[in-house]
């Protein structure tokens, strides 16, 4: 098929784009529009390195088709602080010294803001269940675990 | 990705119109949890794509007191949180919550679950015995088939190729009545079911059992009832002894086969336990 053109509202911004329908939502965003924040890990939706926010709630964008992306609200991690304002959440994570490698933190991150939206007092399980869809193969999950520990009841 | 055309339907007949048009090697999109790891990882190559995702017919999860009305493209984390899912049907809400991530929930649909046909997928042992239909609408008008019926093999159902299953409806569970759902894993979480389990039971006024159902995933070609078990925990009371000899009955029915997720005997050894406590926690929610 040719290629089509659609318009993706991604953090509050229209872009108009002309792919071919086979391309995923992560890799227009990555290789378009050039925000490369979400990561691919697996391609297959285990490893949530790609996790967007679409319409509130997070997904695996390497499973959304880009033309399904179309009208609708498309939030990445470059859009989650406010200005130079970091998100809460950000904040720890630096000050927890969550990240090692850094490939799976924005998904983490987005994960982490939506558990703490969905409940905003987890306990320790809980949030390691509201990320059990985020791998971290530096195995660094201790500390993103008490970074969002630290934020929850904010 | 492999290449594909795509087309986005706006309503069912839409989507009836573009299967049967474009004929042979049309795929329909809900989710896309399934079906594009189909394509990336295991070779399946349509020539177009027909997205559901604009259809408003297919949304829409609703309880009316006689009975559950499911659309075909509700999503799982829907149907897990819905408090009538909850309390009323239980296991499916058991089954929905345990699928995938959050975001494979937040995706994937229930419709697509039972549509990918997977012997290991979590709704469909719930929708077994909860008695649940599938109603599909195709160029010569709808259909309605009871689930039991709708898979035919790994992968397979009695869908035409130009039919779109449009929604699942589920009859409202008697009082006296409870569900439940559990699956083995390696992982706790994000995994496939090496064994999945769903019981119904039916309790008269004495706490005997006058009904129950009972469904194996994973253990056999297509998710199967076990008529053996639940005939061995009919007609009297269910305690740890009766709900042992229907597991036992169980794991003599179930088929598995040995893969990577288990051998074929640590399968039935878990259809046995599993079977039997799963009896048991169905009948405590009958009593709760």
């Amino acid at each position: 098929m040719a290629k089509q053109v659609f318009t993706l509202n991604v953090n509050g911004r229209d872009h108009e784009l002309f792919t071919e329908p086979n391309q995923s939502l992560l890799e227009v965003v990555r290789d378009e529009l050039r925000l490369t924040g979400a990561k691919e890990g697996c391609g297959t939706g285990d490893c949530g390195a790609c996790t967007m926010v679409v319409d509130g709630e997070t997904i695996t964008a390497c499973l959304m088709l880009a033309p399904d992306a179309a009208g609708r609200e498309i939030e990445t991690i470059e859009g989650l602080a406010d200005g130079e304002q970091l998100h809460p959440l950000q904040q720890a994570f630096i000050d927890h010294g969550s990240v090692q490698c850094g490939f799976c933190i924005p998904g983490m991150i987005l994960a982490g803001v939506a558990l703490l939206e969905r409940n905003p007092n987890p306990t320790r399980d809980e949030i390691r269940v509201g990320i059990a869809g985020n791998l971290c193969r530096c195995t660094g999950y201790r500390k993103i675990v008490e970074a969002i520990e630290s934020v929850a009841g904010a | 990705m492999r290449r594909f055309d795509y087309y986005r339907a706006s309503s069912v007949d839409q989507a009836i119109s573009l299967l049967d048009e474009h004929g042979e090697g049309g795929m329909l999109l809900a989710g896309g949890t399934d079906l594009l790891v189909q394509i990336k990882e295991a070779g399946l190559n349509p020539s177009y794509i027909v997205s559901l995702l604009e259809v408003d017919e297919l949304s829409g999860l609703s309880e009316n007191g006689n009975g559950l009305r499911i659309g075909a493209r509700v999503l799982m984390c829907e149907v897990a949180a819905d408090a009538s899912v909850q309390s009323d049907y239980s296991a499916l809400a058991d089954g929905a919550g345990l699928v995938g991530s959050w975001q494979t929930r937040n995706m994937g649909t229930v419709g697509g679950n039972v549509c990918n046909a997977a012997p290991s997928a979590d709704t469909s042992p719930p929708l077994s015995v909860l008695g649940a239909t599938v109603h599909i609408a195709g160029a010569g008008g709808t259909r309605e088939v009871a689930i039991d019926d709708f898979w035919t093999g790994p992968g397979q159902t009695v869908l035409g190729a130009s039919e779109v299953m449009t929604q699942i409806t589920v009859p409202a569970p008697p009082a006296g009545s409870g569900s439940f759902y559990e699956r083995h894993t390696p992982r706790q979480i994000m995994d496939i079911a090496a064994v999945g389990i769903a019981a119904y039971v039916e309790l008269d006024g004495d706490g005997n059992c006058t009904t129950a159902r009972i469904a194996l995933g994973a253990v056999a070609p297509t998710v199967m009832r076990a008529s053996q078990a639940e005939a061995a925990i009919s007609g009297g009371p269910i305690n740890e002894e009766t709900a042992a000899a229907a597991g036992a009955a169980a794991a003599g029915e179930a088929t598995p086969i040995s893969d990577q997720r288990g051998s074929a005997e640590f399968r039935r050894h878990l259809v046995e336990v599993m079977t039997t406590r799963s009896i048991l926690r169905a009948a405590e929610r009958a009593q709760g």
